[in-house]
């Protein structure tokens, strides 16, 4: 038997699949063994297939694989959906009383274990309680202690009152008994549990917590999947923080309020999805001319359009790349576990106010909806900064007064970083716009402040590569001839795979890199490699492309965007001075 | 807040750039005026506008300000009043900002009541864009992209706004500066969302909703015995679409702000310097 266990329980969406399958994991987690979970589920309230998948081992595990050891089958579409990844030694768990599944034949020599799950629960005080029959039924298959599930079932229908509570405790035990008693039989499965202490979460709540921790107050936004646990898990938790969550009429409003709570000095996020994250284009420059410290989260499904929003995909990559009309200086920052989902948002704030720019953190449904165990000092809150950047005070706004007495919020200063006075600072009242502006956010069109004020937005991003470390993770041979790049929550199953592989005698490098924009060069990792491969979940390789256009060798540029079109004389000193020769002709006004 | 502040602290160094004799600059005035009376300072007001003559208002004010999109002004005032209640939170906007492209924020900024201030200035025209028919346009106004008229009835801003449950509702006429700042001055002294849809004659593009017109019909509700508390009346008034007046057309005076009854006590800009009191309490939940 392999050292870890695949669980499953598929059925209807609507049959409480998700919940039971929570309970067994976090059964599991409780029980010191480590849990990495994945769902099949289709965009449907009711009805239609959905399962709930669980991999748990005492050693970590990182990713899904093709292989099922328990599965509870509660429609028969269930089986057939998971048929190829039956073995010999799996078992799969049905009711065999019920009308619908009769019939059912157990593909292979797969393990066939009818247990009267409806029934056996309408016993216990409730036909509702026949996926907790199942559990029970599954645990004594799995030898594993069934009181581990007492406390999640504790924790699942607390609220309820302790009588159901009771009731799904007696439901778990039918089903245990009823498999003692009528298969005398070792499945060869031994869930053995241990001392460790875990916690269980998902991308998503990682996310969340991240921004609590963080010191995020505001948060606006408008429910999408695979982005609304964000905001879920952030109703109800964020107003103890003395924060906020908004519910927006739609995106575009969510980011214009979240933009709006910034100003007012909040640190203030919005999270959505792909289709989302499009209707909010329209702010990106706003966010980024009038230099406002926002974090917008795009927790990325199937595209283009509406696609397959329960699919994964990681398709947006130049969306959030280079999403905008015009060109603004930003931050792209990709989580490629659930734990960095966490630390990642942590960042992500501290990127934002210290530099005063967009930060779009890109997480994707298999981050976003996958549990996983952590020891709970991974999400060490003692370990948290909170770098607010250049905010000035009543006290300090003196320096950054200009003759008149009127506050500079965009000074061209030489980091590119501009002193920030929140609303209410006396002697701080100053306009901001998106259209373009001087110093003290005055709209112009002066070609001089036009140049001087995209060089300052700019200037941010070389700072940002001077005092930041926007580094990469490596795993396997580094000195392999093969160098596999991946982004996003590909890494788990890619440190996986690379084991696989070097069981076969392949020897690889592997770098999972979680910085979009800026990111690290790679041009050295690259050219001393002989095979280059970039893995991603989309179809044209959008990473790959940037890691390409990195390595090239790079063109000369001419460019000019003070907001004048180009003249000819103008231009043929421009190339000269390209080719290297003395720009002699005359003074222009481009760089 | 100070006591001396006097309305020309709110006005910038600036100069506006509206035509001469537009409607915008005693829209613009009232409002400075309704702030310095109310006994709010540069330093503790936020001004939020978007796009056209009207969003040019932020600039010529002298305030912290957010000259933002096409129509997205109010969420934007919004999230600054959500997350600093302390602020005076004024938003401005056109015909078209507000009531087109704008129009899905201004209902649900209207049922949401957070307590700011909305002034609308309503020209019934694109001034900015050179004289296209706006959301308030006649059905027969004759513009450039509507030549023989929109052909569509106008929207009514107050019914909708009553529609959606507004808890203040007003019409002002930007050329009569006393009722105007007066009128503004309510909105802002009124907790929740105060909504003042002010006629702002468009002296260019404009020669159907002009001065004279406004002069010629606009009716003060103060000279009429309307009782603003009663939803029936205004309703009646608002629905008048041959009519056009002047005051409080409506007001709830039981009305409470959203952030209030959110439970917001007070500016979010403080944080501590590592996470929250509390914050483990957040990893202890994923047991």
């Amino acid at each position: 038997m392999p050292e870890d266990l695949n669980w499953a329980i598929g059925g209807e969406a609507g049959d409480g699949i998700d919940s039971t399958g929570k309970i067994f994991a976090q059964a599991l987690s409780r029980a010191g063994r480590h849990v990495f979970t994945s769902k099949d589920f289709a965009s449907r309230i009711r009805g239609g297939y959905t399962a709930y998948k669980v991999r748990t081992s005492v050693d970590r595990v990182e990713s899904v694989v093709d292989r099922l050891d328990i599965l509870i089958a509660l429609t028969e579409r269930t089986i057939h959906e998971n048929e190829d990844e039956l073995h010999d030694d799996s078992v799969v768990i049905y009711d065999g009383e019920r009308s619908t599944m009769q019939d059912v034949e157990v593909p292979g020599d797969a393990i066939a274990l009818e247990v009267p799950l409806k029934r056996l629960a309408e016993d216990a005080g409730g036909a509702i309680m026949l996926n907790v029959v199942a559990l029970g039924a599954a645990c004594e298959v799995t030898n594993f202690p069934i009181e581990n599930l007492d406390e999640s079932l504790q924790k699942r229908f607390g609220d309820k009152g302790e009588a159901i509570v009771e009731n799904n405790k007696e439901a778990a035990r039918m089903g245990q008994e009823y498999v003692q008693e009528e298969y005398d039989h070792d499945f060869g499965y031994d869930v053995e549990t241990t001392d460790e202490d875990y916690v269980l979460l998902n991308g998503d709540e990682a996310i969340g917590m991240g921004a609590i921790a963080a010191g995020c107050r505001f948060y606006a936004g408008y429910p999408i999947t695979p982005a609304t646990d964000v905001m879920e898990y952030l109703t109800g938790r964020i107003d103890q923080f003395g924060g906020k969550v908004v519910q927006a009429e739609d995106e575009l409003s969510a980011i214009n309020m979240a933009l709006g709570a910034a100003r007012a000095g909040a640190r203030s996020m919005t999270a959505t999805s792909g289709p989302g994250i499009d209707l909010m284009t329209e702010t990106f420059g706003l966010v980024a001319t009038s230099e406002t410290p926002l974090v917008i989260c795009d927790v990325m499904r199937s595209g283009p359009s509406t696609g397959m929003p329960t699919k994964q995909e990681q398709g947006d990559l130049n969306m959030t790349l280079y999403g905008g009309h015009g060109e603004i200086p930003r931050f792209v920052v990709a989580p490629t576990t659930i734990s960095e989902c966490f630390w990642k948002t942590v960042e992500a704030f501290n990127l934002a106010e210290k530099y005063q720019t967009p930060v779009f953190l890109v997480s994707d449904l298999a981050l976003a909806v996958t549990e996983q165990t952590f020891s709970p000092d991974t999400f060490d809150m003692d370990e948290v900064e909170v770098d607010r950047g250049n905010v000035v005070d009543e006290e300090d706004i003196d320096a950054y007064l200009d003759e008149q007495g009127r506050f500079q919020a965009h000074f061209p200063a030489a980091d590119g970083v501009s002193p920030r006075a929140f609303p209410g600072t006396a002697d701080g009242a100053h306009m901001t716009t998106g259209l373009e502006h001087d110093e003290l956010g005055r709209r112009t069109e002066d070609t001089e402040v036009r140049i001087e004020q995209v060089d300052k937005r700019q200037r941010k991003v070389d700072t940002a590569r001077e005092q930041e470390e926007f580094d990469y993770r490596e795993y396997g041979d580094p000195d392999a001839d093969t160098l596999i790049i991946s982004w996003g929550s590909n890494e788990g199953a890619m440190r996986e795979g690379l084991s696989f592989l070097e069981e076969e005698g392949y020897d690889i490098r592997f770098i999972s890199v979680p910085y979009i924009f800026p990111r690290p060069d790679l041009t050295e990792e690259v050219e001393a490699a002989e095979e280059v491969i970039v893995v991603e979940c989309n179809a044209t390789g959008q990473f790959a492309d940037v890691i390409e256009h990195d390595v090239l060798e790079r063109v000369e540029r001419v460019n000019k965007y003070n907001g004048v079109r180009f003249k000819a004389d103008e231009l043929a000193t421009e190339i000269k001075e390209a080719l290297g020769d003395d720009a002699s002709t005359q003074e222009v006004e481009a760089e | 807040m100070s006591s001396d502040i006097r309305f020309t602290d709110f006005k910038s160094d600036k100069q506006p750039t509206w035509c001469p004799g537009c409607g915008d600059f005693g829209t613009m005035n009232g409002m400075m005026k309704a702030l310095a009376e109310t006994g709010n300072s540069p330093d503790d007001t936020f001004v939020v506008a978007g796009i056209g003559c009207s969003g040019k208002i932020g600039t010529y004010m002298h305030s912290y300000a957010l000259h933002g999109v096409h129509g997205r002004a109010l969420p934007v005032g919004i999230g600054v009043k959500m997350a600093n209640p302390d602020l005076e939170v004024m938003v401005a906007g056109g015909d078209g900002d507000g009531y087109s492209i704008g129009a899905g924020h201004f209902i649900h900024a209207v049922r949401r009541n957070v307590d700011m201030t909305y002034v609308v200035m309503d020209n019934r025209i694109y001034g900015l864009t050179k004289g296209q028919a706006s959301p308030t346009s006649r059905e027969d106004f004759e513009t450039s992209t509507s030549p023989d008229g929109p052909n569509q009835p106008p929207v009514n801003p107050k019914a909708l706004a009553l529609s959606a449950g507004a808890t203040f509702i007003a019409q002002s006429f930007s050329s009569n500066s006393q009722r105007h700042a007066e009128i503004v001055q309510k909105a802002i002294e009124h907790d929740g969302f105060g909504f003042v849809n002010v006629y702002s004659p468009c002296v260019t593009f404009n020669d159907v909703d002009t001065y004279d017109y406004f002069r010629d019909t606009i009716v003060d509700l103060d000279e009429t015995d309307h009782d603003s508390t009663d939803r029936d009346q205004a309703k009646d008034k608002i629905m008048e679409s041959d009519k056009e007046y002047m005051g409080v057309l409506y007001q709830d005076e039981s009305s409470v702000g959203f952030e209030e009854r959110e439970g917001v006590e007070g500016s979010m800009a403080e944080i501590p310097d590592g996470a929250p009191d509390g914050a483990t309490d957040l990893v202890r939940e994923f047991y």
